[in-house]
């Protein structure tokens, strides 16, 4: 048996032992550091209305918010975006977006094409603010309570079966905490 | 009580998959000519049952049978016929029913088109297409069955997903498993061939229609996709470089390779173990896409339901399909000798070119598509790899390769000159030069220097396939009877190499020309893009089935004349309660005119988007050409000549000199 020739063996046991060590990993939940801790202050330029400006401030005027960070860009949001139109249109929980590394005419034009279903949009164009909340990837959503502290982080896009299974029970437990 | 019957003819059909994957097998190594000649019944056997499985799931579906879960979450009463028969395959679990399915027609296909092949031969194929077929029925029985059912059952069905209810989805799944599964035959004749010891011109020959079919069913899911994508999304993109997009073209490229690599072990008897290697390659990455895309690895936008258990079953799959293979691979392709030799410049190295930058490619692909994982398996963060890598990595490797593509046919085996060569190809070469920057400035007044690349690689690429086809016939004595007596596969080789060259046209001109506009529209606003006038008409409202809808009406008209009227939609399906647009399209052989509709705006107005896509449809019309030839290719006179003799080796040589 010559060497050469159980090569490409031995690098297909290698990505066998990255896809077990990959099953264990779920691509959409990341340890934030954030969880438990107060969100990080920003103060951006809205996104329709560039004199308007959004900032953490903002977020936290409601018992809980969600704080949804996207881009045209981004194939995923695409494919969230019906969720998010139907949790607006239920109206029980509002949600303030981040448009991240993206141009503003690409973004309103998203918005018109697909419908809007933020109270507002922070407009995020150098990627700046999306760091200072350890964005990795979009879309993800961050849940704020009141007192303006992140309870919980969404990689990836929002389902049905997230929202049943894990954000409203938590969305519960902080209006039960709040009264 | 019917669909306990299809569990049972599942379960029935994996005891018969596993007992064509042992019996024979053992009947091989061990010269039992009954045992050997069980594959063929066991083949049609595990066929019937099958089939009479996917029936009942089709019948449930159609009776609207909410008692089965698989339908009441992919189904509902209001769903119409045709998509009620497609949704079958709409799912995780029926599109799995699916894929066995078609792995044991493809069973079947070689137990009925191997008569002449050596039984032992035929034995070993279907004994490791029996093994793959069980593994696969297994895990359907075991984690993924699409009969179990609701206790009570619901009284209307979840409804199956709108971006699903479309023709070009009825289609796609089926064509894009013929092909993942066909590269089954390949692999399976691949592994036989190592283990009977007989890597020969005969296997390189019985493999070659085999690997050409399976490569034109995905050459035709990969163009089903994207063309799915193209309208559907509403996006006016055709290729996204998603996980599960890639994960259709990482085995069409190893599938191509393999193409061009048998050529070369059935006509110089060189390159075998490489190619054994490709045709491992080919089918292991079609299983490696499964896995990405069944097991939740990786995000991608046709998620299917993950499950961890899932996950594991396939990956334990994928462990032992390959990994045997590659130990068999390891064991036995030392022993292989490689024959011919070949100068530096011969028609061997151009094919070895296209084998090297096929697979470079694949490997940036598939580098690019697991690197999110690697960098999570490690720890070092979670992270995205978008279009920009893959176009940036992926075309430079397409440039040389069609350079080649040109050359290869028109050289010759073992050794050819290089005056010769230069002197035929000097035609070419100033042709495509000249063209190449015409051609675009001509049809669009302005250029780029990515479109005069693949303007002229295209030109290029027809010239030198006129240029084989004039050397090829002019020494006889009529240009039709020159014309007659080229083999099929010439004609398809040809055709599927001119359909790279239509491809490339496509793609260049649509990037780099296409016009895109976004705006307000109130009834009565006109815009004029491309050369076209749009006019907003107005809107109506309409339903369909399981929907209802905002139809915008857009007429076209170019310098006065009218072209035509365009309607987009946009729907609202109200059991999903899920939105979707349809685009408007009027589509062109050298443009596409391309409107999809946003949201209301107030005072009447709408927001709109309007393309104009310069030929966007040869992307797929290429795509058609390379299939078809495939076709010619694979229905060559020689494959049947070959059936007619036992192990065809009487009859390389005149056919090589036929060929060359």
């Amino acid at each position: 048996m010559k060497a050469r020739f159980l090569v490409p063996l031995i690098l297909f046991l290698l990505l066998i032992g990255l896809f077990v060590a990959g099953l264990k990993l779920d691509p959409r939940k990341v340890p934030s550091p954030l969880i438990d801790k107060p969100a990080p202050q920003f103060s951006l330029p809205g996104l329709l209305d560039k004199e308007k400006i959004i900032d953490t401030a903002e977020l936290t005027k409601h018992k809980v918010s969600l704080f949804n960070v996207w881009a045209t860009w981004c194939v995923a949001c695409r494919q969230e975006h019906p969720f998010l139109m139907a949790l607006a249109r239920a109206g029980d929980v509002p949600i303030y977006g981040l448009n991240y590394k993206d141009k503003r005419e690409d973004a309103i034009r998203w918005l018109n094409q697909y419908g809007n279903p933020y109270v507002a949009n922070a407009f995020d164009e150098d990627g700046r603010v999306g760091i200072e909340w350890g964005v990795y990837g979009t879309p993800e959503t961050f849940v704020i309570d009141s007192k303006g502290i992140v309870r919980y982080k969404q990689i990836g896009p929002l389902t049905e079966q997230v929202w049943q299974e894990t954000i409203l029970p938590l969305i519960n437990e902080i209006r039960a905490e709040e009264g | 009580m019917l669909p306990e019957l299809g569990n049972f003819a599942l379960i029935l059909a994996m005891i018969i998959a596993l007992a064509q994957g042992i019996v024979p097998m053992i009947g091989a190594a061990r010269g039992i000519p009954s045992w050997m000649a069980f594959a063929r019944s066991a083949a049609w056997a595990q066929l019937s049952l099958l089939v009479f499985s996917f029936g009942i799931l089709t019948y449930a579906f159609v009776t609207h049978d909410f008692s089965v879960a698989y339908v009441a979450n992919h189904s509902n009463s209001a769903l119409p016929l045709s998509y009620r028969i497609s949704a079958v395959w709409g799912g995780h679990e029926g599109s799995l029913l699916l894929w066995v399915m078609l792995m044991s027609a493809w069973s079947t296909a070689v137990a009925l088109f191997s008569k002449r092949l050596p039984l032992e031969m035929v034995a070993r194929v279907l004994a490791v297409m029996g093994l793959i077929a069980a593994g696969f029925t297994s895990f359907v029985v075991f984690t993924s069955n699409p009969f179990d059912r609701y206790f009570p059952a619901p009284l209307d069905g979840r409804d199956l997903n709108p971006m699903l209810q479309d023709f070009g989805l009825i289609v796609h799944p089926p064509m894009l498993y013929m092909g993942y599964v066909g590269f089954s035959v390949a692999f399976a004749f691949a592994i036989a061939a190592l283990l009977g010891g007989r890597l020969d011109a005969a296997w390189a020959r019985w493999s070659r229609p085999w690997t050409i079919i399976a490569w034109v069913f995905l050459t035709l899911g990969i163009a089903l996709g994207s063309w799915w994508a193209y309208y559907e999304l509403g996006w006016g993109g055709w290729w996204f470089w998603d996980p599960v997009e890639n994960a259709s073209f990482l085995p069409w490229l190893v599938g191509t390779a393999l193409m061009h690599s048998l050529a070369v072990s059935e006509k110089r008897s060189t390159f075998k173990s490489w190619t054994v290697l490709l045709a491992i390659f080919a089918f292991s990455l079609c299983l490696l896409g499964t896995f990405l895309v069944r097991s939740g690895v990786l995000t991608s936008v046709h998620a299917f339901a993950s499950d961890p258990t899932r996950g594991v079953y396939i990956l334990m799959l994928l462990g032992v399909v390959v990994g045997v293979s590659l130990v068999i691979y390891a064991w036995r392709a030392p022993q292989v000798k490689s024959a011919g030799n070949f100068a530096l410049l011969s028609r061997e190295t151009f094919l070895l070119g296209n084998n090297v930058l096929l697979v470079v490619a694949t490997a940036t692909i598939l580098m690019g598509t697991l690197y999110p994982l690697i960098l999570d398996a490690l720890n070092l963060g979670k992270i995205s790899v978008g279009p920009p890598y893959f176009n940036a990595v992926f075309v430079p490797l397409m440039i040389p390769l069609i350079v080649v593509l040109g050359i290869g046919p028109l050289s010759r085996w073992k050794q050819d000159d290089f005056g010769r060569l230069a002197k035929i190809l000097r035609y070419a070469l100033v042709v495509s030069l000249v063209l190449g920057v015409l051609w675009p400035w001509m049809l669009f007044g302005k250029l780029d220097l990515m479109v005069v690349v693949g303007a002229t690689i295209s030109i290029w690429l027809v010239a030198c396939i006129l240029l084989d086809l004039f050397y090829r016939i002019r020494h006889k004595s009529s240009f039709w009877k020159g014309l007659t007596s080229q083999p099929l596969s010439f004609y398809g080789m040809s055709l599927a190499h001119l359909g790279v060259a239509i491809t490339v046209v496509g793609i260049t001109f649509t990037s780099y020309y296409s016009l895109e506009k976004d705006l307000r529209m109130a009834p009565g606003d006109q815009l004029e893009l491309g050369g076209y006038l749009f006019q907003f008409d107005g809107i109506r409202d309409a339903h369909g089935p399981n929907y209802t809808s905002t139809k915008g009406i857009i007429s076209v008209t170019r310098d006065g004349k009218p072209v035509g009227t365009m309607y987009t939609e946009k729907r609202n399906y109200t059991v999903q309660q899920m939105p979707m647009t349809e685009a408007g399209i009027d589509p062109g052989l050298f443009r596409d005119l391309y409107v999809a509709m946003g949201e209301p705006l107030g005072d009447g107005g709408w927001a709109m988007r309007i393309y104009y896509k310069p030929f966007v449809r040869w992307i797929w019309l290429g795509s058609l050409f390379m299939a078809f030839g495939g076709i010619l290719a694979a229905s060559d006179r020689r494959y049947r000549l070959m059936a007619r003799r036992k192990a065809g080796l009487d009859i390389d040589a005149k056919l090589a000199t036929q060929e060359s």
